[in-house]
């Protein structure tokens, strides 16, 4: 704890540094070392892109339900723009929108305000993470526009296709979209540092380990699962910018090289990314969970070690996205135990939060239906899963609608319930004034049911035999006879995309008349909701950080008359 | 829900439906599927109803209890670990049989080799024991086993067709193996399932599993030379052939044409489809598939070639005259 208070004397000085010296007016929000400010920066990006990623999905969603038409907003589109926007709408919406939102935006905003430090332990790198990101994102939105077009050689990049402008005809989208990946890769490794240094060394005098909320541990857990995994796929995304540009051969058999090592890089860091945006999403669903049931999290340590298992096989599952590659059957199936092993583990956390939510007095407002939800829907996505864990029925499951429709009920819960999840309860404290409640709950009902209708249809499409990253599907006219699940599905998304319009509403009207915020409006024990909001530069003034006396679940305390008992009031 | 429904479809409306499986490959990975199929009912809802009922029952009423703390369970914590384990074990096993039966190299030692050579977009079979080169069409003999040799010529592509057998990747530099036996005659659809550039949305095949008399019949007119023409439009379309690009690519038996970037054309007029898949062999679409190939599938690399109506109907008649 010596650290601590170190890091807390310096953070207070450059504190002062900042008022009198700091950068004024717009350039404020630009040039900030503010975590709050950077938060900002990574949240307003990551929905934006979240925009596109979702315009994009409206595309290629005309494309298949009226093959041919000219799409409103849009217009015809071509088989190679097709596969641009299908390989752009996967890239974008787990690089660009998962994880700027979920880890950097509510990593920034929340662990130094739930541990009770004044701003992050390296403001500079966190200023220089945002920097590396922006430029990343501008990047990988050029890259659709330039000769050639964008990149279409799917999200996962499997060379031959993604290595050569003879084959995916966009040589130069090709190239952006991997120095944009491998930028936004390290962006996120300088974010981690912050997040990881920040937990463990700044916390509140008093505040132990175990006293940490549990969203802030996920977060840490993701970075460093981010980090050990990240490694071999910045290399082999500079072996492939080689292949690319310089006529090197690392994945060309030709030249001695082997496409199927390419795919081993690529998911020894693509699993346990899953696992990446899945933790704080789940971190963030269960303080929800917490505050809204008035309980105390049944198991914190359970919840904890769970978590930390799952990372840790995480890293031995990858070689299930390659069971058709033509992987030897005994490797398969060790493969396939570790992958059906890391359901427990996340079986464990879902009941844990059944637990949480028993015997509790539930509130069902905004924030609690999206963190509900988050269960309820991923549980589908989980389950489904197991298909796919399965080698056998993998096997004709692999490439086909199914799996896309499961990862879209994990991916859907993480990146879109989970935002929703965590904006609609730090609202308040990130911009001092309360949501509406009424209209978040249509918002809430507008997505959902509409999101189940888009991808209940896919599954069955994909049981059915329609397989992925096709254009046209009237191609095939043994898949022709399905198109009413494909206008269906399409519909619906258009409806879930108008419902935003809800959400933009309501985010604006109450950013500028919404009812003033409290400090404590969901009378919750965490830190950030002791100080006011939104809070202030250096958080807590100087001589006022808070120190810690208990868990952060301490509701419906036996000892206290007060249903909730605030992490830093004294016994 | 709409799983349910699907399995119970008829195997003509969904001829592509992996629910119908005609081989000995197929129907094991169907079956491990049913199994897998009512394990993931039964915990989807039981989980579900658990969840349900406890947000409905534990809502906030006022004046209600106050939530009491619960200080763990050990009996029910050993209880949830334990019961998703033991599901997962019961469906490890048949899957781990499963896999090691489909894997396994068939003992069958009169298993007929089928090279199945993916390229960006069409397939090319080949048949080293019988010397027939074919494209998109491969016909079997139902009730032998298959020994199918996969190999790219470019980028990843993968066989798939789901009655019988697949998926299993192409690679180039490698050579992977599938091996499955048609339990009945028929024709079986099939394509492309691994993502492989513009025209993959395009790159199907057939699978004909004839009886073996019907199959015998095919290897002796399939591995025989061109037929010769009778007709002088089929002629003057053999010049047109002879005297353009065309031969450059396409490969036909006991003629000067000994191209090897586009299908084998040998036999062409005998074939179901034409593009791989993409349009039924009629006289009208060969003529839309010569005149316009790049509006009828889109990046692939057939050029256009500048041809007269007149030329190009000759040259239709040639080819549908290649029994």
């Amino acid at each position: 704890m010596a650290d601590a208070s170190v890091t807390t004397v310096e953070g207070a000085v450059e504190h002062h540094a900042h008022e009198h010296h700091g950068p004024q007016g717009i350039l404020k929000y630009i040039w900030s070392t503010d975590h709050k400010i950077i938060a900002m920066q990574y949240l307003f990006t990551g929905l934006f892109m979240g925009l596109v990623g979702g315009l994009m999905a409206y595309v290629f969603r005309m494309q298949l339900a009226f093959p041919g038409i000219s799409v409103p907003g849009f217009g015809v589109v071509s088989p190679h723009e097709y596969n641009a926007l299908v390989t752009n709408h996967g890239s974008i919406m787990i690089f660009w929108v998962a994880m700027p939102v979920l880890i950097a935006a509510f990593g920034n905003f929340l662990i130094p305000l739930m541990v009770g430090a004044d701003d992050m332990v390296f403001p500079k790198i966190n200023r220089l993470s945002y920097q590396v990101f922006f430029v990343s994102a501008v990047l990988i939105l050029a890259s659709l526009f330039v000769e050639g077009g964008g990149f279409g050689g799917a999200w996962t990049a499997y060379p031959p296709l993604s290595a050569q402008g003879d084959y995916n005809l966009s040589s130069l989208g090709a190239t952006l979209w991997l120095i944009a990946v491998a930028l936004e890769f390290i962006a996120f490794l300088l974010g981690g540092i912050n997040f990881i240094t920040t937990m463990m060394n700044s916390r509140a005098p008093g505040m132990k380990a175990y006293d940490i909320p549990l969203v802030c541990w996920m977060i840490v857990i993701a970075s460093i699962l981010f980090m050990l995994s990240v490694g071999p796929l910045i290399a082999g995304a500079i072996m492939l910018l080689f292949d690319q540009t310089i006529g090197t051969g690392f994945f060309d058999p030709a030249r001695g090289g082997d496409p199927i090592l390419w795919q081993h890089l690529f998911w020894f860091f693509g699993h346990p990314e899953v696992y990446v945006v899945l933790l704080p999403a789940l971190g963030i669903t269960i303080d929800i969970v917490a505050t809204f049931s008035r309980k105390k999290v049944f198991g914190y340590k359970i919840m904890l070690y769970t978590v930390v298992a799952t990372g840790v096989l995480s890293f031995f599952v990858w070689a299930h996205h390659q069971f058709i590659a033509g992987i030897d059957p005994r490797m398969a199936n060790v493969f396939m135990v570790t992958t059906l092993l890391i359901s427990v583990p996340i079986a464990e956390l879902c009941f844990v939060v059944i637990a949480t939510l028993y015997g509790g007095s539930i509130t069902l407002n905004t924030p609690m239906l999206w963190a509900l939800a988050f269960m309820a829907e991923f549980l589908l996505g989980g389950v489904t899963g197991i298909f796919l864990g399965a080698t056998g029925a993998d096997i004709y499951l692999h490439d086909t609608y199914f799996v896309l429709a499961h990862f879209h009920y994990t991916f859907f819960p993480i990146a879109i319930i989970g935002t929703f999840a965590a904006l609609t309860y730090w609202f308040p404290k990130m911009f001092g004034r309360m949501m509406n409640d009424t209209l978040g709950k249509i918002h809430f009902w507008g997505t959902i049911i509409p999101f189940n209708f888009i991808f209940i249809p896919l599954f069955v499409l994909g049981l059915g035999g329609q397989h992925r990253r096709i254009y046209d599907f009237q191609n095939f006219p043994e898949l022709a006879a399905m198109q009413p699940f494909r206008v269906f599905a399409t519909m619906s998304l258009i409806v879930m995309l108008l419902f935003q319009l809800v959400f933009f509403y309501n985010f604006i009207q109450s950013l500028r008349k919404g009812p003033k915020a409290e400090r404590n409006p969901w009378k919750a024990n965490t830190l950030e909701w002791t100080t006011e909001s939104p809070p202030p530069h250096g958080n807590w003034p100087p001589d006022q950080l808070p120190r810690v006396y208990r868990g952060p679940y301490e509701y419906a305390h036996p000892d206290r008359e007060e249903d909730y008992w605030p992490q830093n009031l004294p016994a | 829900m709409g799983l349910v429904a699907l399995q119970g479809c008829s195997g003509d409306s969904y001829p592509q439906s992996a629910m119908h499986p005609s081989s000995d490959f197929a129907t094991r990975l169907d079956d491990l599927f049913d199994q897998i199929f009512w394990w993931a009912v039964g915990v989807f809802v039981v989980v579900e109803a658990v969840l349900i009922y406890v947000i409905v029952r534990f809502r906030e009423r006022p004046g209600g209890p106050r939530p009491q703390e619960i200080h763990g369970h050990v009996l029910m914590e050993i209880g949830w670990t334990l019961a998703p384990a033991l599901i997962l074990v019961a469906i490890a096993i048949p899957t781990i049989q499963t896999i090691f039966v489909v894997d396994r190299p068939p003992t069958d030692e009169n298993a007929l080799v089928v090279e199945a050579i993916g390229r960006q977009w069409w397939w090319e079979f080949r048949y080293p024991e019988l010397g027939i080169v074919t494209a998109n069409e491969a016909h079997i003999p139902v009730g032998r086993t298959i020994d199918l040799r996969l190999r790219s010529a470019d980028v990843l592509h993968s066989f798939w067709v789901p009655k019988l057998g697949g998926k299993r990747d192409l690679v180039p530099g490698r050579e992977n193996q599938l091996w499955f036996t048609a339990d009945s005659a028929g024709v079986y659809w099939g394509q492309c399932a691994e993502y492989c550039g513009t025209a993959h949305a395009w790159m199907g095949m057939r699978v004909i599993a004839d009886e073996p008399a019907d199959f015998e019949a095919w290897v002796a007119s399939e591995g025989a030379d061109a037929v010769a023409l009778t007709q002088p439009a089929e002629r003057a379309g053999q010049a047109v052939f002879m005297s353009n690009a065309c031969v450059s690519c396409h490969r036909i038996q006991g003629t000067a044409a000994v191209g090897v970037f586009g299908p084998d054309l040998t036999h062409f007029g005998s074939r179901l489809t034409l593009g791989a898949g993409v349009l039924e062999n009629t006289e009208a679409n060969l003529i839309r598939w010569i005149d316009s190939t790049q509006h009828v599938k889109p990046g692939n690399l057939m050029p256009e070639v500048q041809l007269s109506d007149q030329q190009v109907a000759q040259l239709a008649a040639y080819l549908r005259a290649l029994r």
